[in-house]
């Protein structure tokens, strides 16, 4: 049986949504990413409290019509691979703490999030 | 499925702390490491001088007459005497046994104190009193990287930052044209036609106000080797060079404006606060003043699509 996976956007890092794309700073490396509409999805999915598992089945299979499996393969590569570069958490265990939130748009006072 | 999502540009900022140097909080670690050897002083005076740029005003005291002209030969046209002074810095001159000015700059915080760090210089800033101090060689690109990073330090907090770009005022407006090293911001400053101002043509200085964004002319030259004016004006449009065969503006999208103008801004810190509010600074910025592509062929027509 495989194991849940939880995943969390980082604290470490400042995104905010422009226009269709995510973009995402971290101060490690000084490096700027940019998520395409996948990662994105995943990204402002990322609470820490729903199992990625249910991530894929509620928005990526949804939105764009792949097949379950298939989809949490991909989508736990692509976690692994944000988790790498600092942008998200993973765990097998729920990610507690305050939930982070991210800039949708523009909201000058609202605290960046998202670190790598 | 979708690919892995992830495509990844990295910054044209300076890289970030990679060099073995003693991390002191102690100015005389470094002497008694051998490390710092300080000059003779001659005299006892200590001279200062008061640099504003964009409103922000730095004074520099230092007990050496040759390095008080050479600021003032440097800095000429943004030297006044405000009320009221930002930043307070101690220079005290002298050989760094591992001076490599080609080392990376390192910008770090601990305790509420900055310490800014590269072969030729070691400083420490304590924002809360405006006091530092500064150790260098005697040469005016160390006090002019300070300048820099200080005044970074000071605007990402206010909304504001520097940016690798040209920027002249036309028409009452200030219009801003960035790029990295090569793009044309020295071209497009020299093209600039003779009702124009020029505020600077390597680095920006841009401050959020109550009534929007405003450009500063600064004294840091690229390779027009020429001062900016000491003037401001609200800024009408941020152009991101492209070299090519025809001169035309494009619109660009929401996130290539951001792009745009994170890879162009002058960032130092190693730290998650100031990170937040650079990249803050950035997508503000770019909801609020009309950003371009701009295309264009080395000669002066290109003015005629400005404004």
């Amino acid at each position: 049986m495989n194991k849940k996976i939880y995943i969390a956007r980082s604290p470490r890092i400042a995104a905010r949504m422009l226009g269709e794309e995510m973009l995402v700073m971290s101060g490690q490396g000084s490096t700027l990413f940019t998520l395409n509409p996948t990662a994105t999805v995943l990204w402002q999915a990322a609470d820490g409290a729903t199992p990625l598992e249910e991530i894929v089945e509620r928005r990526i299979c949804v939105e764009f019509e792949v097949q379950p499996e298939e989809a949490l393969r991909d989508a736990e590569a692509l976690a692994e691979d944000l988790a790498k570069h600092g942008i998200l958490l993973i765990s097998e265990e729920p990610i507690s703490g305050r939930p982070i939130s991210h800039e949708a748009n523009s909201k000058p006072d609202a605290p960046v999030q998202v670190t790598r | 499925m979708a690919s892995r999502g992830l495509s990844r540009r990295p910054f044209a900022t300076p890289s970030l702390l990679r060099v073995p140097l003693p991390i002191c909080t102690d100015w005389y670690k470094l002497e008694k490491m051998g490390l710092f050897v300080p000059a003779l002083a001659t005299q006892v005076d200590v001279y200062s001088i008061v640099i504003a740029i964009g409103g922000v005003a730095v004074r520099v005291n230092t007990t050496d007459a040759g390095f008080l002209e050479l600021m003032q030969n440097r800095y000429a046209g943004f030297i006044n005497t405000p009320a009221c002074v930002e930043c307070d810095f101690d220079v005290e001159l002298g050989q760094l046994r591992f001076a490599d000015p080609s080392a990376d700059v390192s910008v770090t915080q601990r305790a509420g104190q900055w310490f800014l760090q590269r072969g030729d210089f070691y400083a420490e800033w304590d924002p809360a009193t405006g006091h530092g101090s500064i150790r260098q060689t005697a040469n005016p690109y160390s006090i002019d990287a300070v300048l820099r990073i200080v005044h970074t330090l000071v605007l990402a907090r206010q909304g504001g930052f520097l940016l690798h770009s040209a920027s002249a005022v036309r028409y009452g407006k200030a219009f801003l044209f960035a790029g990295v090293s090569g793009a044309g911001k020295t071209t497009i400053s020299r093209l600039a036609p003779a009702d124009a101002t020029l505020l600077t043509d390597e680095i920006s200085y841009v401050r959020k106000l109550d009534d929007g964004y405003v450009a500063f002319g600064t004294p840091f030259t690229g390779e027009l080797a020429k001062l900016g004016e000491n003037t401001s004006a609200p800024i009408g449009a941020l152009y991101l060079l492209v070299q090519g065969h025809e001169n035309r503006i494009d619109p660009v999208t929401a996130a290539e404006a951001g792009r745009g103008i994170l890879v162009n801004m002058l960032f130092f810190a190693e730290d998650q606060e100031m990170v937040h509010c650079a990249f803050r600074a950035a997508c503000d910025f770019a909801d609020h003043v009309p950003i371009y592509r701009l295309t264009f062929v080395p000669d002066a027509r290109v003015w005629e699509m400005i404004g």
